[in-house]
């Protein structure tokens, strides 16, 4: 049983593009095969070569263009395959807003992220600052990132970043963000900045349920810097650690308060920049905050 | 043979509505409904109604039109037909020629694909496949010789109307005596209703992973599960409870356009045999169809007649259709439809006293994914003989969240039954519990692996006997494909000509679903191309976790179950998750056709391809 697939369908038809269509007598032509095969031999007209449609072997399925023209199938096709696996969409995450009671004078932090793109392709952003109220803004900065699929569950990106606190500073970003065994959601970065400073970040958040809408976050983040920089108070090494644990409650899924503990511990170098700067190097957060996307 | 088609809630006035509206329009005198004379458009202006009416071919019109539809106490945007949703119930007989006429009153492109239907492929109703669609205010006609009988059903095929109600049944009466006999008959068309746009369902099953359900596992469940299983779940970055993607509370799951607040009735006297045409028209919903008390016998399948097999219970995929003969005695039988996940039912009281309601059976406890449903199959029992229905029995167990593999031996699993010889176990950095779950070296060459594909199953097992998830282990008779035997078991005397096999592959957490690790958009100039009147044995291997029921147009398949010349024929297969089913084909219906997941919003994602069948050579060329 061999039938050799080398009959098109656009040459079974007859060039439509000259044809009156509304003289076609479809229904006899169905008639005249019952087993409804759809066979058009029953128009009256000479078969003649197509050429400007492709061959059966190859090329986008076109036996509709023999049937409706080639003109009138094109947008709709072109529809069908986009509105198939290539929609693209927006994402915006306010990850922590939050109140930060402590010692001293409290404080404010923002962490959000969104992008815009499709399964594998986004251009992603980030905002993270900090400061205390009443006092110059800590660290401010927004990272604008091409964000590619490198397997199921993680992403590169790479981007630039701009500091808008102290010294004014652009960096390089290159790192990868994705989802680690145990759902653990890791954001890995390094950065190289335009005075020649390379530093690197690693966080890592996971989303315990203690029930459908009550979740426990631990949260944790390592800053690291390959030299001192004095500018930025920054010594070389391990620069910082941060680890934090929100009890957040869902209202929905896209909407959730929450209320935490975090701890801050400045390290090495930049421990002695902190105190010789009057400041305490291990500062303890109650926090007060909300997540939300959308 | 009585054959009343009884919408119950019987509105005595909606029985004798007009059938069609040619032969309202000819009535000048009667006003003209919204959605007959365009006055609801886009504009939203009028409400659809619940349930449907009766249009009998062979000339038959179609209005679509949006509007507001309200059921329970959930209210929204919906598109109907003919002012309801469903769509009207059309009835054509075999050897007549059909006349469907399609008017598209909405603001945006329509279409209306006839599900199961045997026809001229450019009739078939998918924009850019088929035909070029349906413009804003445009209209199209569907000819055609009708070449079959049994139940079946319409939908649209753009876009995701399907989810807002553009869906609707047909019968087809056998030209001759039919071989089922009934006195009373019912549409039990099964369908969801959110008041959430589907896109922005869309999205948040992109952005989301499990936004839908409430069954998540979580610290305080009542899972019974230990630590170590909940452990392995999460080193996999997979949910166990990842069994319908969206569900209630977001869906109203409904039987002919009612959700079960609205206590639909569906009448019958004493004594005679009640015909049920079950339809899934739902988007993204399998359906545990039970009647406590009373027995179903099925007799036919995907409009195919079948031979007779009695069950207690039984599961509907997306798209596919079941028709049972039920014969109460006086009363009230409960008609529950539950969810898969279990979040919800859909509803009908099958009753001989009007007015008296029915006692539905509680939701079950939901059920759980297991190692088979990861594409671990046949390690727990070791060997398994391909078409194990029975076999599977030993799995019972783990669906009610008793996953045991703490006590397996995985040094004896045996991997004899899988497809390619498989390598040494390595321990490799992707293993869970001695499993790699993403050995991609197993794939065949046409598997395009990249960040699409979240998993790969180790060893897939047929489960044509399986009944489905969580209706592997209840104590009454479940049908299974293995049961289906075909009523005229005439055809599959011929040997497949080739054999091929096809991948449905996805990643959850990216919410990517697709054939073989291409999306749709991704293989546009590559279709599944076929000789004409070629016989192809189509294996399906499922590299997820979820149940796809994987629909081919134009062309009926064979399951290959293990019935030999009685193969039954369906338009739709359920694979199961982590497993493999396998159908033979006899392209003789040329054209190109679409095939795909019937989940809407799998096949929105990705999860289509075209089938590309050879026209006839003719003599002389």
């Amino acid at each position: 049983m061999a039938l050799a697939v080398t009959y098109s369908p656009a040459l079974a038809q007859v060039d439509h593009s000259q044809m009156d269509h509304s003289k076609m007598d479809h229904g006899k032509t169905e008639k005249t095969d019952e087993k409804g095969h759809g066979d058009h031999s029953g128009h009256d007209m000479k078969p003649k070569p197509a050429p400007q449609l492709k061959p059966v072997k190859s090329g986008p399925p076109n036996a509709a263009d023999a049937i409706w023209g080639e003109d009138a199938m094109r947008a709709s096709r072109k529809a069908l395959y986009n509105e198939h696996g290539n929609m693209s969409l927006y994402w915006f995450q306010g990850d922590r807003l939050e109140y930060r009671a402590r010692e001293g004078e409290n404080g404010y932090l923002w962490d959000v992220q969104g992008y815009y793109g499709n399964d594998t392709d986004k251009f992603w952003l980030k905002s993270e600052g900090e400061g205390s109220f009443g006092e110059e803004i800590e660290q401010a900065e927004v990272q604008a990132l091409w964000s590619h699929a490198i397997g199921p569950f993680f992403d590169l990106q790479a981007g630039v970043r701009q500091d808008f606190h102290g010294p004014e500073r652009t960096h390089l970003a290159l790192g990868v963000q994705g989802v680690a065994p145990y759902h653990l959601e890791i954001d890995i970065a390094g950065f190289v900045s335009n005075k020649g400073d390379v530093t690197a970040r690693i966080e890592g958040e996971y989303d315990h349920r203690l029930t459908q809408k009550i979740i426990l976050q631990p949260r944790a983040e390592i800053n690291l810097s390959a030299q001192d920089i004095p500018e930025l108070e920054i010594g070389s090494g391990v620069d910082s650690i941060e680890a934090g644990l929100r009890l957040r409650y869902e209202i929905t899924p896209e909407f959730g308060p929450y209320l935490g503990i975090e701890q801050e511990w400045k390290l090495g170098g930049s421990r002695d920049f902190a105190i010789a700067d009057g400041q305490d190097p291990s500062v303890t957060n109650y926090v007060i905050g909300v997540r939300f996307w959308f | 043979m009585t054959k009343a088609f009884n919408n119950s809630l019987a509105d005595p006035s909606r029985r004798t509505f007009v059938r069609s509206l040619a032969s309202l329009a000819a009535l000048a005198s009667l006003p003209m409904p919204a959605w007959a004379s365009g006055k609801m458009g886009h504009k939203m202006g009028g409400a659809l109604r619940n349930g449907m009416d009766e249009v009998a071919g062979p000339n038959v019109h179609l209005h679509i039109a949006d509007g507001m539809f309200r059921t329970d106490n959930r209210s929204g945007h919906g598109i109907g037909l003919n002012g309801t949703i469903p769509g009207p119930l059309i009835r054509l007989r075999e050897g007549t020629r059909a006349n469907l006429m399609v008017h598209n009153m909405l603001g945006e492109d329509s279409s209306v694909h006839w599900h199961g239907l045997l026809l001229p492929f450019q009739f078939d109703g998918v924009p850019g496949l088929s035909f070029p669609g349906i413009k804003p205010g445009g209209n199209f006609t569907a000819k055609f010789d009708v070449r079959q009988s049994g139940t079946y059903w319409y939908h649209s095929h753009s876009g995701l109307q399907e989810q807002m109600g553009h869906y609707g049944p047909i019968i087809i009466d056998p030209e001759g005596k039919d071989p089922v006999e009934y006195d009373r008959e019912h549409v039990i068309l099964l369908s969801e209703f959110a008041d959430m746009h589907p896109h922005q369902i869309m999205k948040k099953l992109k952005v989301a992973e499990g936004y839908f359900s409430q069954q998540k596992t979580a610290t305080f469940d009542d899972y019974n599960m230990n630590a170590e299983e909940r452990l392995m779940w999460g080193r996999m970055r997979m949910m166990p409870t990842d069994i319908a993607d969206v569900s209630a509370p977001t869906y109203t799951y409904m039987i002919n356009g009612h959700g079960p607040a609205d206590g639909l009735e569906l009448p019958f006297e004493p004594g005679e045999r009640v015909r049920l045409r079950f339809i899934n028209g739902s988007a993204m919903t399998f359906f545990n169809i039970r009647i406590p008390g009373l027995p179903m016998m099925v007799v036919q399948a995907d409009g195919q007649n079948v031979q007779p097999t009695e069950v207690d219970e039984f599961q509907i995929g997306i798209a596919e259709t079941y028709d049972v003969i039920v014969t109460p005695k006086a009363g009230t039988f409960a008609l529950a439809a539950e969810s898969m996940d279990r979040s919800g039912m859909a509803q009908a009281a099958l009753t001989s006293q009007p007015g008296k309601s029915a006692i539905f059976p509680e939701l079950r406890d939901p059920p759980l994914l297991s190692m088979v449903d990861m594409g671990h199959g046949g390690m727990a029992e070791g060997g398994h003989d391909g078409h194990g229905g029975s076999g599977h029995s030993g799995h019972g167990s783990m669906a009610q969240g008793k996953m045991d593999h703490s006590q397996m031996d995985h040094s004896k699993m045996n991997h004899g039954a899988a497809d390619k010889p498989e390598p040494a176990m390595d321990h490799s950095a992707h293993e869970v519990g001695g499993m790699r779950m993403r050995d991609t070296s197993l794939l065949p060459a046409s598997v395009d692996v990249n960040a699409g594909v979240d998993m790969v199953a180790m060893n897939p097992q047929d489960r044509m006997g399986y009944p489905g998830l969580g209706l592997d282990n209840v104590p009454h008779r479940v049908l299974n494909y293995e049961m289906l035997r075909a009523l005229k078991p005439d055809h599959n005397t011929r040997e497949p000509d080739r054999e091929m096999e096809l991948h449905l592959t996805g990643n959850m957490e990216r919410y990517m679903w697709s054939f073989d690790g291409k999306k749709y958009s991704a293989v546009k100039d590559s279709p599944l191309r076929f000789s004409y009147d070629e016989k192809v044995r189509v294996k399906l291997v499922n590299d997820t976790m979820m149940a796809h029921p994987i629909h081919l147009h134009g062309i009926f398949f064979e399951l290959v179950n293990g019935a030999g010349h009685a193969q039954p024929k369906k338009h739709t297969v359920i694979v199961q998750p982590g497993s493999s089913a396998t159908f033979d084909a006899t392209f003789n219906e040329p054209g190109d056709w679409a095939f795909h997941c019937h989940l809407l919003y799998h096949m929105h994602a990705g999860m289509m391809q075209t089938v590309s069948v050879a026209f006839p050579e003719k003599a002389g060329q």
